[in-house]
């Protein structure tokens, strides 16, 4: 057991855990963040997408002891006071939920990659999301989203 | 008068999910007398201004609505949400009726305590079930309304108006509110409901027909709504269980010291072995530690290689009930078969997962004799009982909550994890909460079944004057053909299945389509025509004509086309819970694999309620069902799967959506049927024959796979 300290969605916080216990558990059981979800705990589906320093992670490969010292952003830290961000608007915008189990991941993902390429191609858009499952194969809608967003940051950039 | 919507179609399918519980645990004697000895039963409700269904069969009692005096307006229903839309769905009905903003209600579902039991969520039943009641409820109390406004007021009901939440007289107005809080109203509590109130006629819908955004939408993206494996309760433990290392493997003896020295709770009932900690990596680590003591005795178990002989040689050729053999003929299939050109073929498909994002979790919460389990399931009500009868409760005693889940697709019939979170819980006098890994829910979970097909037709010119079906174990949906054929045979028989079977899209009509519409191409093929005239040939049916020629308009079909070099286009139908689909399909030989290089649908459901979410349903249907037919098989051996996980068992991707069109007809002169399931049943199909016009090799088996030059 050791002290780990996490800067999560701009607050300190910390928690007495192994080193080796996933961030995916300590966001969701000690930080009380449920909104970063569990698919697979093995890269496969990026449910569990966090961003760690900025960059999309998964948090169920990531033990607690890599992110000591880091800033962890989950989806509950996005939107700030009540303003949604332009991907999570997007996303409702296109409907891109079905039982929105996969959304989380998906919206911090496409979030994370319109920072670093505001204008994604297509191709770099399927680059970025393929590691994701959605099992409800909301695909179609879910890609609208993220062009979407990407659209709607263009013209607020204008 | 639109087309009544026909129950009979409706028979669920004989592998439609009712499983007994998995485990059966020691009687608590003492508590269990002391339940039943206690007679006290506290019923705390809100204020139901009418419980439609207690008095008549005008209205059944499957919805209820709440109408508070705060002017909070509730709609309840035991149907579940898992990304099919239906919650929208239900607001979009109740908001017609009422005539009030859709934002102005509150749908709560699934809460056995609260909700009328409205059976399980499955076999698309929401749609053309679920959304009559609540239009009927909800009109008949609009006119509830509407006549203790007028005895208010001392005037005729025909001259009042409903609006906006409130019933209108010239410049006079009473919101239903007031209304509910007045004495009349309180007078109609007992009496059954207005009988026949008109529902708003189609022309005259505002909210039904729209396309309304999700009503959860804004809780999804935020990270802010609860599933069930989200939900915390004070003090909670988290849970994990002791999984055999092979099917059928039997518990013998176990240590459960090496658990507890972890600090966890650890048990053993039966078969059941688990433990509960303060958090899901001890609880891990605990039933890891406790595994390496376990001693099974193994039990043979076949492979998934040769399966179809497999199930053929375990098939239930007679006795009869509710899951057993069926047979129906019409016609002398024998005799016009020996005299008619004959073609034959056999078919296969695998078991497959259903593998929702979200896998089972469960919250259990026990207060004395009292349980309470929140749970992703599809069946509140059948898995209340379930519980019921592994923890000896009555129905007062168990309550199931269901929050909306991430995912089910006919995969969450069962109450094995709510079971076990509720024994743990048990077991640690805490609340546990049990989310089950992915392998546990690719091993443990039940699977769509696999299955193999007999199929023979007889054909005389262009038309198929014998059919003569033969289908082991998919299930009975949509095995009786479409087609028009004076001469039909049509056998089920069950077999003993290796792994656990249950729901799933369309259950048997994925199998039984598949095999139909193959079929269907080799007689086109003998019959020397084109695989879409040949099928409108051989049908009456407008509706099925339709979605054929809408989907091969959209794609642009022409008899004797040539794809181009190594591609071929395929086309099948299908028919199936009160809905229609056709497909067609491009692909391109790439020696080693197939690519799908163009998906075009038609479907159609009777009136559309909401385009938006129909879009989205038959979209995801198809591409899940894209899955099935191109990559999608459970492999085991053993008693062990072989691909149990997301990197062995390929489901689709980004990457791997193809150009798809969707076409939907609106019927609004026919009843609106469910959506959710019938575009899976002609995808696999409409690529296996695809495939054949590309390679000229015959697909008869799934996933599709091109064999050894
Ligand atoms: S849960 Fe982390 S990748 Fe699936
Ligand atoms: S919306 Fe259900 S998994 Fe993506």
């Amino acid at each position: 057991m050791a002290r780990f300290a996490v800067n999560v969605n701009h607050e300190e916080l910390s928690t007495e855990s192994p080193p080796d216990r996933p961030l995916l558990d300590v966001l969701r059981e000690d930080f009380g963040l449920i909104g970063t979800k569990y698919g697979c705990g093995e890269g496969q589906c990026r449910a569990c997408t966090v961003l760690i320093d900025d960059q999309p992670r998964a948090s169920c490969l990531t033990p607690i002891s890599n992110v000591d010292g880091k800033s962890v952003t989950t989806i509950e830290g996005l939107a700030s006071d009540d303003q949604l961000t332009k991907v999570q608007q997007a996303f409702i915008d296109a409907d891109a939920a079905q039982c929105g189990y996969c959304t989380a991941g998906m919206i911090v993902e496409a979030t994370a990659l319109l920072k670093r390429n505001p204008e994604p191609s297509r191709s770099e858009i399927l680059d970025a999301m393929n590691p994701h499952l959605c099992r409800c194969c909301g695909y179609r809608n879910i890609l609208a989203s993220v062009e979407l967003a990407a659209a709607s940051s263009e013209a607020s950039d204008a | 008068m639109p087309e009544r919507f026909r129950e009979d179609l409706f028979e669920p399918d004989r592998k439609e999910l009712s499983e007994s519980p998995a485990y059966r645990f020691d009687l608590d004697r003492r508590q269990w007398i002391a339940i039943a000895g206690a007679g006290l039963l506290v019923t705390a409700a809100g204020r139901v201004v009418f419980s439609p269904g207690v008095a008549g069969a005008e209205i059944p009692p499957s919805t209820r609505l709440h109408l508070g005096e705060d002017g909070s307006i509730t709609v309840l229903t035991g149907k579940v949400e898992v990304g099919q839309g239906s919650r929208t769905e239900i607001l979009q009905a109740a908001a017609e009726e009422l005539r009030v903003a859709p934002e102005a209600l509150r749908v709560m579902l699934a809460d056995t305590a609260v909700t009328p039991d409205d059976g399980s969520t499955a076999g698309s039943r929401t749609t053309p079930s679920t959304v009559p009641v609540v239009r009927r409820t909800c009109a008949a109390a609009r006119e509830m309304l509407v006549r203790a406004a007028a005895e208010t007021w001392n005037l005729n009901a025909s001259q009042l108006r409903v609006e906006s939440g409130a019933v209108v007289h010239a410049d006079k107005r009473l919101a239903y509110a007031d209304l509910a809080r007045s004495k009349r109203l309180t007078s109609a509590d007992d009496d059954s409901a207005p009988k026949g109130v008109p529902l708003t006629e189609i022309d005259d819908w505002t909210i039904l027909g729209r396309a309304l955004l999700k009503t959860k939408a804004r809780e999804i993206v935020t990270g802010a709504h609860r599933y069930p494996s989200d939900i915390v309760r004070p003090n909670m433990l988290y849970g994990a269980v002791l999984r055999p290392p092979s099917y059928g493997a039997q518990l013998e003896s176990v240590d459960l010291t090496h658990g507890e020295e972890l600090g966890a709770v650890a048990i053993r009932d039966g078969g059941f072995v688990g433990c509960a900690a303060k958090t899901s990596y001890e609880a891990r680590n605990a039933v890891k530690a406790i595994g390496k003591s376990a001693k099974w005795r193994i039990a043979p178990h076949p492979s998934s290689e040769g399966l179809g002989a497999y199930l053929k040689g375990r098939a239930q050729i007679s006795g009869g009930g509710r899951r057993g053999p069926r047979r129906r003929e019409h016609g002398d299939v024998d005799s016009v078969l020996a005299a008619a050109k004959t073609l034959k073929a056999s078919y296969e498909i695998p078991f497959v997962q259903h593998a929702p994002m979200e896998p089972r979790a469960a919250v259990a919460e026990w207060d004395e004799r009292n349980l309470t389990v929140w749970t992703g399931t599809q069946r509140p009500f059948g898995v209340r009982e379930q519980l019921m009868e592994a923890f000896r409760l009555t129905a007062e005693q168990a309550r199931v909550i269901v929050p909306d889940t991430g995912g089910g697709f006919g995969g969450k019939h069962t109450g094995e994890v709510a079971i076990e979170a509720a024994r743990l819980a048990k077991a640690a006098g805490k609340p546990v909460s049990l989310c089950w890994t992915r392998e546990e829910e690719f091993a443990w979970a039940y699977f769509r079944p696999a299955a193999a097909f007999e199929v023979r037709a007889g054909l005389s010119g262009e038309k198929i004057v014998a059919w003569d079906f033969t289908a082991y174990n998919p299930g009975t949906a949509g095995i009786e053909t479409p087609y028009a054929v004076p001469n039909v045979r049509t056998q089920y028989f069950p077999c003993d299945s290796p792994l656990r079977e249950g729901s799933y899209r369309g259950i048997g009509a994925t199998g039984n389509n598949f095999a139909r519409e193959v079929f269907m191409d080799e007689l086109a093929g003998a019959a020397g025509l084109d695989p879409l005239e040949f099928r409108l040939a051989n049908h009456n049916d407008e509706r099925l004509t339709n979605v054929l020629r809408a989907a091969a308009d959209r794609f642009g079909w022409s008899p004797g086309q040539s794809a181009g070099q190594n591609r071929g286009t395929g086309i099948a139908a299908g028919f199936e819970k009160g809905s229609y689909i056709a497909i067609c399909a491009q692909v391109r030989d790439e020696g080693e694999r197939i690519e799908v290089e163009r998906l075009v649908s038609a479907f159609e459901c009777g009136a559309i309620i909401n385009p938006r979410n129909l879009q989205a349903q038959v979209e995801g249907c198809v591409i899940q069902g894209l899955g099935a037919a191109m990559s999608e098989e459970i492999r085991f051996e053993g008693g062990q799967l072989l691909n149990g996980s997301f990197s062995q068992y390929p489901v689709p991707r980004f990457r791997d959506i193809p150009p798809m069109e969707t076409v939907l007809l609106d019927r609004p002169d026919i009843e609106s049927a469910g959506a959710g399931e019938t575009p899976i049943i002609a995808v696999a199909p409409a690529l296996a024959n695809a495939v054949f016009a590309a390679t000229g090799q015959r697909m008869r088996s799934l996933p599709l796979r091109l064999h050894a030059a």
